[in-house]
Protein backbone atom coordinates (compact mmCIF):
# COMPACT_ATOMS: atom_id res chain seq x y z
CA UNK A 1 0.00 0.00 0.00
CA UNK A 2 1.36 2.73 -0.68
CA UNK A 3 0.07 6.76 1.33
CA UNK A 4 1.47 9.18 -0.87
CA UNK A 5 -0.48 12.46 0.54
CA UNK A 6 1.72 15.50 0.62
CA UNK A 7 0.78 19.08 2.30
CA UNK A 8 0.09 20.53 -0.64
CA UNK A 9 -0.87 24.09 0.55
CA UNK A 10 2.92 24.86 2.09
CA UNK A 11 5.97 23.87 1.16
CA UNK A 12 7.63 20.80 2.01
CA UNK A 13 10.76 21.43 4.73
CA UNK A 14 10.90 17.14 4.62
CA UNK A 15 10.49 14.98 2.29
CA UNK A 16 9.74 11.38 3.21
CA UNK A 17 9.95 8.89 0.03
CA UNK A 18 9.44 5.58 0.23
CA UNK A 19 11.34 4.81 3.76
CA UNK A 20 11.84 1.00 5.14
CA UNK A 21 13.43 1.48 8.14
CA UNK A 22 15.09 -1.70 9.45
CA UNK A 23 16.54 -3.14 13.23
CA UNK A 24 18.59 -6.21 12.09
CA UNK A 25 16.22 -8.04 10.06
CA UNK A 26 13.41 -6.48 11.04
CA UNK A 27 11.63 -4.43 8.78
CA UNK A 28 9.59 -2.22 11.80
CA UNK A 29 8.20 0.84 9.75
CA UNK A 30 7.47 0.04 6.05
CA UNK A 31 6.65 2.10 2.59
CA UNK A 32 6.77 5.48 4.73
CA UNK A 33 6.08 8.64 1.92
CA UNK A 34 5.29 11.66 3.99
CA UNK A 35 5.75 15.49 3.59
CA UNK A 36 6.22 17.72 6.51
CA UNK A 37 5.08 21.08 5.73
CA UNK A 38 7.16 24.27 6.68
CA UNK A 39 6.22 25.65 9.60
CA UNK A 40 3.11 24.06 10.53
CA UNK A 41 2.85 21.09 13.39
CA UNK A 42 2.56 17.75 12.35
CA UNK A 43 1.47 15.23 15.25
CA UNK A 44 2.45 11.31 14.27
CA UNK A 45 -0.19 9.09 16.41
CA UNK A 46 -0.59 5.54 16.79
CA UNK A 47 -0.31 2.70 18.53
CA UNK A 48 2.47 1.60 20.98
CA UNK A 49 4.91 0.27 18.77
CA UNK A 50 4.22 1.52 15.05
CA UNK A 51 7.39 3.18 14.74
CA UNK A 52 6.68 6.65 15.43
CA UNK A 53 9.66 7.19 17.25
CA UNK A 54 11.71 5.12 14.72
CA UNK A 55 10.50 7.32 12.19
CA UNK A 56 11.13 10.53 13.98
CA UNK A 57 14.38 9.49 15.01
CA UNK A 58 15.35 9.42 11.39
CA UNK A 59 14.59 12.82 10.64
CA UNK A 60 17.85 13.95 12.55
CA UNK A 61 19.80 10.82 12.13
CA UNK A 62 19.72 9.99 15.54
CA UNK A 63 18.79 6.41 14.82
CA UNK A 64 22.86 6.32 13.44
CA UNK A 65 23.76 5.63 17.30
CA UNK A 66 22.23 2.34 16.76
CA UNK A 67 23.96 -0.66 15.29
CA UNK A 68 21.35 -2.51 13.63
CA UNK A 69 19.68 0.73 12.23
CA UNK A 70 19.69 0.32 8.49
CA UNK A 71 17.34 2.97 6.45
CA UNK A 72 16.06 2.77 2.43
CA UNK A 73 14.44 5.46 0.86
CA UNK A 74 15.19 8.96 1.19
CA UNK A 75 14.61 11.64 3.62
CA UNK A 76 15.32 14.83 2.32
CA UNK A 77 15.58 18.27 4.09
CA UNK A 78 15.32 21.25 2.02
CA UNK A 79 15.77 18.97 -1.14
CA UNK A 80 19.15 17.59 0.18
CA UNK A 81 19.20 13.76 1.32
CA UNK A 82 19.93 13.56 4.74
CA UNK A 83 21.37 9.90 4.29
CA UNK A 84 23.54 11.05 1.50
CA UNK A 85 26.88 9.72 2.06
CA UNK A 86 28.68 13.52 2.09
CA UNK A 87 25.93 14.88 5.24
CA UNK A 88 27.63 15.31 8.54
CA UNK A 89 25.02 14.17 11.18
CA UNK A 90 26.23 16.65 13.32
CA UNK A 91 24.89 19.51 11.12
CA UNK A 92 21.74 17.43 10.94
CA UNK A 93 20.93 17.70 14.10
CA UNK A 94 22.27 21.21 14.82
CA UNK A 95 19.12 22.22 12.53
CA UNK A 96 16.42 19.51 13.34
CA UNK A 97 16.17 19.33 17.74
CA UNK A 98 14.97 16.70 19.58
CA UNK A 99 12.66 15.94 22.87
CA UNK A 100 13.14 12.63 24.02
CA UNK A 101 10.20 10.59 25.14
CA UNK A 102 11.69 10.05 28.45
CA UNK A 103 13.07 13.44 30.22
CA UNK A 104 17.57 13.12 30.04
CA UNK A 105 18.75 16.33 31.77
CA UNK A 106 22.66 16.16 31.41
CA UNK A 107 24.22 15.17 35.25
CA UNK A 108 24.70 19.14 35.04
CA UNK A 109 23.54 22.36 36.77
CA UNK A 110 19.84 23.60 35.11
CA UNK A 111 21.86 26.38 34.05
CA UNK A 112 25.05 24.14 32.07
CA UNK A 113 21.96 22.04 30.98
CA UNK A 114 20.74 24.73 28.91
CA UNK A 115 24.00 26.57 28.13
CA UNK A 116 25.78 23.27 27.07
CA UNK A 117 23.96 23.12 23.32
CA UNK A 118 23.89 26.31 22.93
CA UNK A 119 28.23 26.73 23.60
CA UNK A 120 28.88 24.12 21.50
CA UNK A 121 26.48 25.57 18.34
CA UNK A 122 28.72 28.37 18.50
CA UNK A 123 26.24 30.97 20.61
CA UNK A 124 27.74 34.25 21.02
CA UNK A 125 25.16 36.61 22.96
CA UNK A 126 24.71 36.64 26.13
CA UNK A 127 23.92 33.45 27.97
CA UNK A 128 22.04 34.36 30.72
CA UNK A 129 19.35 36.10 28.42
CA UNK A 130 19.41 32.81 26.90
CA UNK A 131 18.81 30.43 29.56
CA UNK A 132 16.06 32.72 30.79
CA UNK A 133 14.49 33.28 27.79
CA UNK A 134 14.70 29.34 26.86
CA UNK A 135 13.57 28.39 30.55
CA UNK A 136 10.35 31.05 30.14
CA UNK A 137 9.79 29.56 26.54
CA UNK A 138 8.99 25.99 28.27
CA UNK A 139 7.47 27.38 30.94
CA UNK A 140 9.98 26.80 33.95
CA UNK A 141 11.17 29.39 34.96
CA UNK A 142 9.37 30.48 37.81
CA UNK A 143 10.09 27.09 39.17
CA UNK A 144 13.69 27.29 39.11
CA UNK A 145 15.01 30.84 38.77
CA UNK A 146 16.33 30.59 42.13
CA UNK A 147 18.19 27.19 41.83
CA UNK A 148 19.67 27.18 38.25
CA UNK A 149 23.40 26.20 40.17
CA UNK A 150 21.76 22.98 40.95
CA UNK A 151 21.66 19.51 39.68
CA UNK A 152 19.06 19.50 36.54
CA UNK A 153 18.70 15.81 38.12
CA UNK A 154 16.74 16.75 41.13
CA UNK A 155 14.01 18.44 39.53
CA UNK A 156 10.79 16.03 38.86
CA UNK A 157 10.30 14.60 36.08
CA UNK A 158 8.07 16.80 34.48
CA UNK A 159 10.18 19.71 35.13
CA UNK A 160 13.15 17.74 33.94
CA UNK A 161 11.19 16.91 30.59
CA UNK A 162 10.32 21.03 30.43
CA UNK A 163 14.25 21.29 30.93
CA UNK A 164 15.00 19.24 28.48
CA UNK A 165 12.61 21.44 26.47
CA UNK A 166 14.17 24.60 27.00
CA UNK A 167 17.37 22.83 26.16
CA UNK A 168 16.42 22.37 21.96
CA UNK A 169 14.31 25.58 21.93
CA UNK A 170 18.16 27.26 23.10
CA UNK A 171 19.68 25.65 20.00
CA UNK A 172 17.41 27.89 18.25
CA UNK A 173 17.04 25.12 15.12
CA UNK A 174 14.85 25.10 12.32
CA UNK A 175 12.41 21.44 12.82
CA UNK A 176 11.85 20.40 16.39
CA UNK A 177 10.96 16.99 16.89
CA UNK A 178 9.17 16.05 20.18
CA UNK A 179 8.35 12.80 21.27
CA UNK A 180 5.44 12.61 23.55
CA UNK A 181 6.61 16.01 25.20
CA UNK A 182 3.57 15.47 27.40
CA UNK A 183 4.08 12.45 28.69
CA UNK A 184 5.29 13.30 31.82
CA UNK A 185 3.98 16.45 32.15
CA UNK A 186 0.40 17.47 34.32
CA UNK A 187 -2.59 19.40 32.45
CA UNK A 188 -0.89 23.07 33.63
CA UNK A 189 2.49 22.11 32.06
CA UNK A 190 0.93 20.39 29.48
CA UNK A 191 -1.40 22.99 27.93
CA UNK A 192 2.01 25.72 28.64
CA UNK A 193 4.16 23.12 26.40
CA UNK A 194 1.21 23.66 24.09
CA UNK A 195 1.22 27.33 24.02
CA UNK A 196 4.94 27.20 23.25
CA UNK A 197 4.09 24.93 20.36
CA UNK A 198 2.09 27.37 18.83
CA UNK A 199 4.37 30.20 19.38
CA UNK A 200 7.26 28.33 18.18
CA UNK A 201 5.22 27.53 14.94
CA UNK A 202 5.79 31.21 13.69
CA UNK A 203 9.51 30.33 13.29
CA UNK A 204 10.00 26.81 13.46
CA UNK A 205 8.71 23.53 12.11
CA UNK A 206 7.59 20.82 14.66
CA UNK A 207 6.58 17.17 14.43
CA UNK A 208 5.29 15.86 17.66
CA UNK A 209 4.58 12.15 18.72
CA UNK A 210 1.27 11.82 20.59
CA UNK A 211 -0.72 9.53 22.05
CA UNK A 212 -3.42 12.15 23.38
CA UNK A 213 -6.01 12.96 21.03
CA UNK A 214 -7.20 16.02 22.33
CA UNK A 215 -2.89 17.37 21.84
CA UNK A 216 -3.11 16.11 18.42
CA UNK A 217 -6.62 18.01 17.57
CA UNK A 218 -5.35 21.31 19.92
CA UNK A 219 -1.87 21.67 18.55
CA UNK A 220 -1.49 20.34 14.96
CA UNK A 221 -2.10 21.00 11.83
CA UNK A 222 -1.26 17.98 10.43
CA UNK A 223 -1.89 14.19 11.70
CA UNK A 224 -0.32 11.00 10.88
CA UNK A 225 -1.85 7.79 11.62
CA UNK A 226 0.53 4.93 11.95
CA UNK A 227 -0.19 1.43 12.84
CA UNK A 228 1.00 -2.35 12.87
CA UNK A 229 0.20 -5.09 10.90
CA UNK A 230 1.60 -8.57 11.86
CA UNK A 231 3.77 -9.85 8.80
CA UNK A 232 3.33 -14.04 7.33
CA UNK A 233 6.80 -14.21 9.84
CA UNK A 234 5.12 -12.73 12.81
CA UNK A 235 7.09 -9.26 12.40
CA UNK A 236 4.89 -6.39 13.87
CA UNK A 237 5.37 -3.71 11.54
CA UNK A 238 4.40 -0.02 11.24
CA UNK A 239 3.47 1.48 8.35
CA UNK A 240 1.60 4.77 7.49
CA UNK A 241 -2.29 4.67 7.82
CA UNK A 242 -3.49 8.48 6.73
CA UNK A 243 -1.95 11.49 6.38
CA UNK A 244 -4.15 14.78 5.94
CA UNK A 245 -4.49 17.75 7.74
CA UNK A 246 -6.30 17.45 11.56
CA UNK A 247 -9.45 18.36 10.78
CA UNK A 248 -10.08 15.91 8.42
CA UNK A 249 -8.49 13.33 10.01
CA UNK A 250 -10.33 13.85 13.58
CA UNK A 251 -13.83 14.41 11.72
CA UNK A 252 -13.86 12.70 8.67
CA UNK A 253 -10.50 10.16 7.86
CA UNK A 254 -10.54 8.33 4.98
CA UNK A 255 -9.51 4.62 6.72
CA UNK A 256 -12.27 3.26 8.93
CA UNK A 257 -9.09 2.03 11.03
CA UNK A 258 -8.22 5.70 11.54
CA UNK A 259 -12.03 6.69 12.36
CA UNK A 260 -11.58 4.07 14.92
CA UNK A 261 -8.48 4.70 16.34
CA UNK A 262 -9.31 8.70 17.08
CA UNK A 263 -12.76 8.08 17.96
CA UNK A 264 -10.97 5.05 20.73
CA UNK A 265 -12.69 2.19 19.53
CA UNK A 266 -9.42 0.42 18.84
CA UNK A 267 -7.84 -2.86 19.09
CA UNK B 1 -11.75 -10.27 47.54
CA UNK B 2 -14.89 -8.38 49.04
CA UNK B 3 -14.53 -6.67 51.78
CA UNK B 4 -16.19 -8.92 53.91
CA UNK B 5 -13.47 -11.69 53.71
CA UNK B 6 -10.65 -9.26 54.23
CA UNK B 7 -9.19 -9.63 57.74
CA UNK B 8 -7.39 -6.79 58.85
CA UNK B 9 -5.59 -8.60 61.44
CA UNK B 10 -3.18 -10.22 57.55
CA UNK B 11 -1.84 -6.55 57.37
CA UNK B 12 -0.23 -6.90 61.32
CA UNK B 13 3.14 -7.52 62.19
CA UNK B 14 3.75 -11.03 63.18
CA UNK B 15 6.95 -11.09 65.34
CA UNK B 16 6.81 -15.05 65.61
CA UNK B 17 6.04 -16.36 62.31
CA UNK B 18 8.89 -18.29 60.57
CA UNK B 19 9.14 -15.74 57.76
CA UNK B 20 10.38 -12.63 59.52
CA UNK B 21 12.44 -15.29 61.87
CA UNK B 22 14.24 -15.96 58.91
CA UNK B 23 14.57 -12.28 57.77
CA UNK B 24 16.34 -11.63 61.13
CA UNK B 25 18.54 -14.60 60.92
CA UNK B 26 19.80 -13.54 57.25
CA UNK B 27 20.35 -10.08 58.75
CA UNK B 28 22.15 -11.59 61.31
CA UNK B 29 24.54 -13.70 59.24
CA UNK B 30 25.01 -10.60 56.87
CA UNK B 31 25.99 -8.49 59.70
CA UNK B 32 28.53 -11.17 61.22
CA UNK B 33 30.24 -11.61 58.31
CA UNK B 34 30.50 -7.67 57.40
CA UNK B 35 32.34 -7.56 60.69
CA UNK B 36 34.51 -10.50 59.66
CA UNK B 37 35.47 -8.25 56.57
CA UNK B 38 36.20 -5.07 58.16
CA UNK B 39 38.00 -6.82 61.50
CA UNK B 40 41.24 -7.60 59.56
CA UNK B 41 41.52 -4.13 58.48
CA UNK B 42 41.68 -2.97 62.40
CA UNK B 43 42.99 -5.34 63.64
CA UNK B 44 46.12 -4.48 60.80
CA UNK B 45 46.04 -0.87 61.73
CA UNK B 46 46.12 -1.91 65.35
CA UNK B 47 48.39 -4.40 65.58
CA UNK B 48 51.08 -2.12 63.11
CA UNK B 49 50.20 0.96 65.78
CA UNK B 50 51.24 -1.33 68.76
CA UNK B 51 54.23 -2.54 67.31
CA UNK B 52 55.46 0.94 65.77
CA UNK B 53 54.56 2.95 68.20
CA UNK B 54 58.21 2.53 70.18
CA UNK B 55 59.84 3.65 66.68
CA UNK B 56 57.55 6.47 65.69
CA UNK B 57 58.27 10.05 66.05
CA UNK B 58 58.88 13.09 63.92
CA UNK B 59 62.74 11.74 63.55
CA UNK B 60 61.76 8.93 61.17
CA UNK B 61 59.86 10.66 59.02
CA UNK B 62 62.92 12.78 57.93
CA UNK B 63 66.07 10.87 58.41
CA UNK B 64 67.73 8.61 56.46
CA UNK B 65 67.77 4.56 57.31
CA UNK B 66 70.89 3.57 60.00
CA UNK B 67 73.30 0.88 59.38
CA UNK B 68 73.24 -1.87 61.79
CA UNK B 69 74.12 -1.83 65.27
CA UNK B 70 73.26 2.11 64.86
CA UNK B 71 70.31 3.97 67.18
CA UNK B 72 67.93 5.82 65.76
CA UNK B 73 67.22 6.76 62.09
CA UNK B 74 64.65 6.70 60.02
CA UNK B 75 63.14 6.03 56.77
CA UNK B 76 62.54 9.69 55.02
CA UNK B 77 64.21 8.99 51.46
CA UNK B 78 61.88 5.88 51.28
CA UNK B 79 58.69 7.92 52.06
CA UNK B 80 60.15 10.39 49.23
CA UNK B 81 60.72 7.66 47.17
CA UNK B 82 57.51 6.14 47.16
CA UNK B 83 55.88 9.14 46.27
CA UNK B 84 57.84 10.03 43.59
CA UNK B 85 57.43 6.37 42.18
CA UNK B 86 53.97 6.29 42.83
CA UNK B 87 52.99 9.52 41.25
CA UNK B 88 55.45 8.79 38.05
CA UNK B 89 53.27 5.17 37.94
CA UNK B 90 50.15 7.66 38.24
CA UNK B 91 50.85 10.08 35.47
CA UNK B 92 51.87 7.35 32.92
CA UNK B 93 48.95 4.90 33.58
CA UNK B 94 46.20 7.50 34.47
CA UNK B 95 46.10 9.14 31.05
CA UNK B 96 46.91 5.83 29.34
CA UNK B 97 44.17 3.88 31.53
CA UNK B 98 41.45 6.45 30.82
CA UNK B 99 41.88 6.91 26.85
CA UNK B 100 41.91 3.03 26.28
CA UNK B 101 38.30 3.12 28.45
CA UNK B 102 36.94 5.90 26.57
CA UNK B 103 38.12 3.78 23.64
CA UNK B 104 36.84 0.96 24.88
CA UNK B 105 33.13 2.02 26.05
CA UNK B 106 32.37 5.01 23.68
CA UNK B 107 33.85 3.70 20.53
CA UNK B 108 35.02 0.45 19.93
CA UNK B 109 32.09 -2.51 18.93
CA UNK B 110 32.38 -6.35 18.93
CA UNK B 111 34.88 -8.69 19.21
CA UNK B 112 38.41 -6.24 19.24
CA UNK B 113 36.38 -4.63 22.19
CA UNK B 114 35.77 -8.21 24.05
CA UNK B 115 39.35 -8.94 23.55
CA UNK B 116 40.46 -5.90 24.91
CA UNK B 117 38.75 -6.54 28.26
CA UNK B 118 40.03 -10.05 28.32
CA UNK B 119 43.43 -8.79 27.76
CA UNK B 120 43.07 -5.90 30.49
CA UNK B 121 41.92 -9.07 32.68
CA UNK B 122 44.40 -10.96 32.11
CA UNK B 123 47.13 -8.42 32.38
CA UNK B 124 45.09 -7.40 36.28
CA UNK B 125 46.16 -11.46 37.03
CA UNK B 126 49.75 -11.14 36.24
CA UNK B 127 51.91 -11.32 39.42
CA UNK B 128 53.76 -8.35 40.30
CA UNK B 129 56.96 -10.10 40.18
CA UNK B 130 56.70 -10.89 36.54
CA UNK B 131 55.96 -7.34 36.31
CA UNK B 132 59.33 -6.17 37.82
CA UNK B 133 60.87 -9.30 35.59
CA UNK B 134 59.27 -7.38 32.28
CA UNK B 135 60.58 -3.85 33.74
CA UNK B 136 63.80 -4.98 34.63
CA UNK B 137 64.10 -5.98 30.93
CA UNK B 138 62.76 -3.25 29.05
CA UNK B 139 64.18 -0.40 31.40
CA UNK B 140 67.19 -1.24 33.90
CA UNK B 141 68.84 -3.35 31.33
CA UNK B 142 68.62 -0.91 28.74
CA UNK B 143 69.59 2.20 30.56
CA UNK B 144 71.92 -0.11 32.49
CA UNK B 145 70.73 1.33 35.97
CA UNK B 146 68.11 1.14 38.61
CA UNK B 147 66.15 3.77 38.72
CA UNK B 148 63.01 5.20 39.77
CA UNK B 149 61.74 5.73 36.93
CA UNK B 150 62.06 2.18 36.10
CA UNK B 151 60.18 1.65 39.41
CA UNK B 152 57.31 3.99 38.34
CA UNK B 153 56.97 2.20 34.74
CA UNK B 154 56.52 -0.90 36.87
CA UNK B 155 54.21 0.39 39.21
CA UNK B 156 51.85 1.67 36.33
CA UNK B 157 51.64 -1.30 34.37
CA UNK B 158 50.31 -2.36 37.78
CA UNK B 159 47.72 0.37 37.96
CA UNK B 160 46.92 0.04 34.13
CA UNK B 161 44.93 -3.02 34.52
CA UNK B 162 42.49 -1.30 37.84
CA UNK B 163 42.18 1.98 35.80
CA UNK B 164 40.71 1.16 32.81
CA UNK B 165 38.35 -1.57 34.39
CA UNK B 166 36.76 0.84 36.99
CA UNK B 167 37.07 3.61 34.12
CA UNK B 168 35.19 1.48 31.74
CA UNK B 169 32.48 -0.11 34.21
CA UNK B 170 31.91 3.96 35.27
CA UNK B 171 30.88 4.81 31.92
CA UNK B 172 29.14 2.68 30.93
CA UNK B 173 27.07 3.42 33.76
CA UNK B 174 26.49 6.64 32.37
CA UNK B 175 22.89 6.14 30.52
CA UNK B 176 22.58 5.77 27.24
CA UNK B 177 20.00 8.73 26.90
CA UNK B 178 22.78 11.26 28.53
CA UNK B 179 24.49 10.29 25.07
CA UNK B 180 22.00 10.72 22.80
CA UNK B 181 20.96 13.95 24.32
CA UNK B 182 24.49 15.31 23.94
CA UNK B 183 24.47 14.13 20.35
CA UNK B 184 20.85 14.89 19.92
CA UNK B 185 21.74 19.04 20.40
CA UNK B 186 24.32 18.62 17.87
CA UNK B 187 27.51 17.72 19.70
CA UNK B 188 30.41 15.47 18.16
CA UNK B 189 31.72 12.37 19.61
CA UNK B 190 34.46 14.13 21.53
CA UNK B 191 32.35 16.98 22.97
CA UNK B 192 29.83 14.06 24.29
CA UNK B 193 32.75 12.25 25.83
CA UNK B 194 34.72 15.04 27.15
CA UNK B 195 31.89 16.83 28.53
CA UNK B 196 28.76 15.27 29.42
CA UNK B 197 29.98 11.39 29.74
CA UNK B 198 33.15 11.60 31.03
CA UNK B 199 32.31 14.53 34.31
CA UNK B 200 29.66 12.37 35.06
CA UNK B 201 31.68 9.52 35.58
CA UNK B 202 34.24 11.23 37.41
CA UNK B 203 33.63 10.17 41.42
CA UNK B 204 33.71 6.49 39.81
CA UNK B 205 36.96 7.29 38.08
CA UNK B 206 38.80 8.79 40.99
CA UNK B 207 37.87 5.79 43.17
CA UNK B 208 38.98 3.59 40.33
CA UNK B 209 42.66 5.54 40.33
CA UNK B 210 42.60 5.32 44.07
CA UNK B 211 42.53 1.42 44.52
CA UNK B 212 45.32 1.24 41.71
CA UNK B 213 46.80 3.45 44.20
CA UNK B 214 46.62 2.08 46.54
CA UNK B 215 47.53 -1.14 45.77
CA UNK B 216 50.89 -0.17 43.67
CA UNK B 217 51.52 1.74 47.12
CA UNK B 218 52.31 -1.14 48.68
CA UNK B 219 54.04 -3.38 45.79
CA UNK B 220 57.61 -4.48 47.06
CA UNK B 221 58.55 -7.33 44.62
CA UNK B 222 58.63 -5.03 41.55
CA UNK B 223 60.41 -2.47 42.99
CA UNK B 224 63.08 -4.89 44.06
CA UNK B 225 63.64 -5.61 40.30
CA UNK B 226 63.90 -1.90 39.38
CA UNK B 227 64.53 0.55 41.95
CA UNK B 228 66.05 -1.51 44.37
CA UNK B 229 67.36 0.60 47.64
CA UNK B 230 69.38 2.74 48.81
CA UNK B 231 70.30 4.21 51.96
CA UNK B 232 70.48 7.86 50.30
CA UNK B 233 67.87 10.52 49.07
CA UNK B 234 66.53 10.51 46.34
CA UNK B 235 69.11 11.97 43.52
CA UNK B 236 67.52 14.97 41.52
CA UNK B 237 70.84 15.79 39.91
CA UNK B 238 71.11 12.37 38.42
CA UNK B 239 66.90 12.71 37.21
CA UNK B 240 66.03 10.14 39.63
CA UNK B 241 68.48 7.42 37.39
CA UNK B 242 69.86 5.79 40.53
CA UNK B 243 68.40 3.55 43.00
CA UNK B 244 65.50 4.50 44.79
CA UNK B 245 64.41 3.73 48.41
CA UNK B 246 60.40 2.68 48.59
CA UNK B 247 58.55 2.43 51.96
CA UNK B 248 57.81 -1.06 50.66
CA UNK B 249 61.29 -2.37 50.00
CA UNK B 250 62.59 -0.86 53.25
CA UNK B 251 60.13 -2.99 55.56
CA UNK B 252 61.05 -6.00 53.49
CA UNK B 253 64.28 -5.41 53.88
CA UNK B 254 64.54 -4.44 57.47
CA UNK B 255 61.88 -6.73 58.80
CA UNK B 256 64.09 -9.32 58.07
CA UNK B 257 67.70 -8.38 59.79
CA UNK B 258 68.33 -9.29 63.43
CA UNK B 259 68.39 -6.11 64.33
CA UNK B 260 66.34 -4.32 66.77
CA UNK B 261 66.14 -0.85 65.90
CA UNK B 262 65.75 -2.01 62.07
CA UNK B 263 62.75 -4.23 63.22
CA UNK B 264 60.87 -1.34 64.82
CA UNK B 265 61.32 1.15 61.76
CA UNK B 266 60.21 -1.57 59.62
CA UNK B 267 57.24 -1.84 62.38
CA UNK B 268 56.64 2.03 61.80
CA UNK B 269 57.23 2.34 58.35
CA UNK B 270 54.50 0.02 57.24
CA UNK B 271 52.27 2.14 59.59
CA UNK B 272 53.26 5.23 57.51
CA UNK B 273 52.44 3.29 54.48
CA UNK B 274 48.89 2.34 55.75
CA UNK B 275 48.06 5.75 56.51
CA UNK B 276 49.45 7.21 53.86
CA UNK B 277 47.31 5.24 51.42
CA UNK B 278 44.30 5.70 53.91
CA UNK B 279 45.18 9.44 53.62
CA UNK B 280 45.13 9.21 49.84
CA UNK B 281 41.70 7.69 49.79
CA UNK B 282 39.87 10.13 52.33
CA UNK B 283 41.02 12.84 50.61
CA UNK B 284 39.83 11.66 46.89
CA UNK B 285 36.84 10.99 48.58
CA UNK B 286 36.34 14.52 50.03
CA UNK B 287 37.60 16.29 47.20
CA UNK B 288 34.90 14.25 44.51
CA UNK B 289 31.14 15.45 44.51
CA UNK B 290 28.75 12.41 45.22
CA UNK B 291 27.88 9.98 42.55
CA UNK B 292 26.23 11.21 39.71
CA UNK B 293 24.40 8.06 38.76
N1 LIG C 1 16.91 0.01 19.30
C1 LIG C 1 16.04 -0.87 18.79
N2 LIG C 1 16.48 -2.08 18.39
C2 LIG C 1 15.62 -2.99 17.88
N3 LIG C 1 14.30 -2.80 17.72
C3 LIG C 1 13.79 -1.60 18.10
C4 LIG C 1 14.64 -0.58 18.66
N4 LIG C 1 13.87 0.50 18.94
C5 LIG C 1 12.61 0.15 18.59
N5 LIG C 1 12.55 -1.10 18.08
C6 LIG C 1 11.36 -1.78 17.57
O1 LIG C 1 10.80 -0.98 16.55
C7 LIG C 1 9.39 -0.95 16.65
C8 LIG C 1 8.92 0.49 16.73
O2 LIG C 1 9.35 1.05 17.95
P1 LIG C 1 9.13 2.58 18.30
O3 LIG C 1 9.87 2.88 19.54
O4 LIG C 1 9.43 3.39 17.11
O5 LIG C 1 7.54 2.61 18.60
P2 LIG C 1 6.61 3.81 19.00
O6 LIG C 1 5.58 3.94 17.94
O7 LIG C 1 7.41 5.02 19.30
O8 LIG C 1 5.93 3.26 20.33
P3 LIG C 1 5.52 4.06 21.66
O9 LIG C 1 4.25 4.75 21.35
O10 LIG C 1 5.31 2.95 22.66
O11 LIG C 1 6.62 4.95 22.01
C9 LIG C 1 9.02 -1.78 17.86
O12 LIG C 1 8.62 -3.04 17.41
C10 LIG C 1 10.31 -1.90 18.64
O13 LIG C 1 10.39 -3.14 19.27
MG1 LIG D 1 7.91 6.08 21.06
Amino acid sequence: MINHQSAKQTEAVIKTENVNVYYGNFLAVAGIYLDIAKNQVTAFIGPSGCGKSTLLRCYNRLNDLIPSFKLQGAITYHNQNLYAPEIDPVQVRRRIGMVFQRPNPFPKSIYENIAFGARINGYQGDMDELVEKSLRQAALWDEVKDKLRQSGLALSGGQQQRLCIARTVAIQPDVVLMDEPCSALDPISTLKVEELIHQLKENYTIIIVTHNMQQASRVADYTAFFNVRTTEKGDRQGYLVEYDRTEKIFQNPKEEATQQYVSGRFG
Amino acid sequence: MTDATFNPETLKRNPTSPRTLFSLFMSGVAGLFMTMAIIPLFIILFYLLYKGISALNFQVLVQLPPPPMVEGGGFGNAILGTVIMVAIGTLISLPVGVMAAIYLSEFSRGQLASWTRFATNVLSGVPSIIVGVFAYGVLVLTFKTYSAWAGGFALAILMLPTIVRTTDEALQLVPQDVRQASTGLGANDYQTVLQIVLPAAIPAIITGVTLALARAAGETAPLIFTALFTQFWPNWDKLLAEPTASLAVLVYNFAIVPFKNQQELAWAASFILVLLVLLTSIISRLATSTRKY
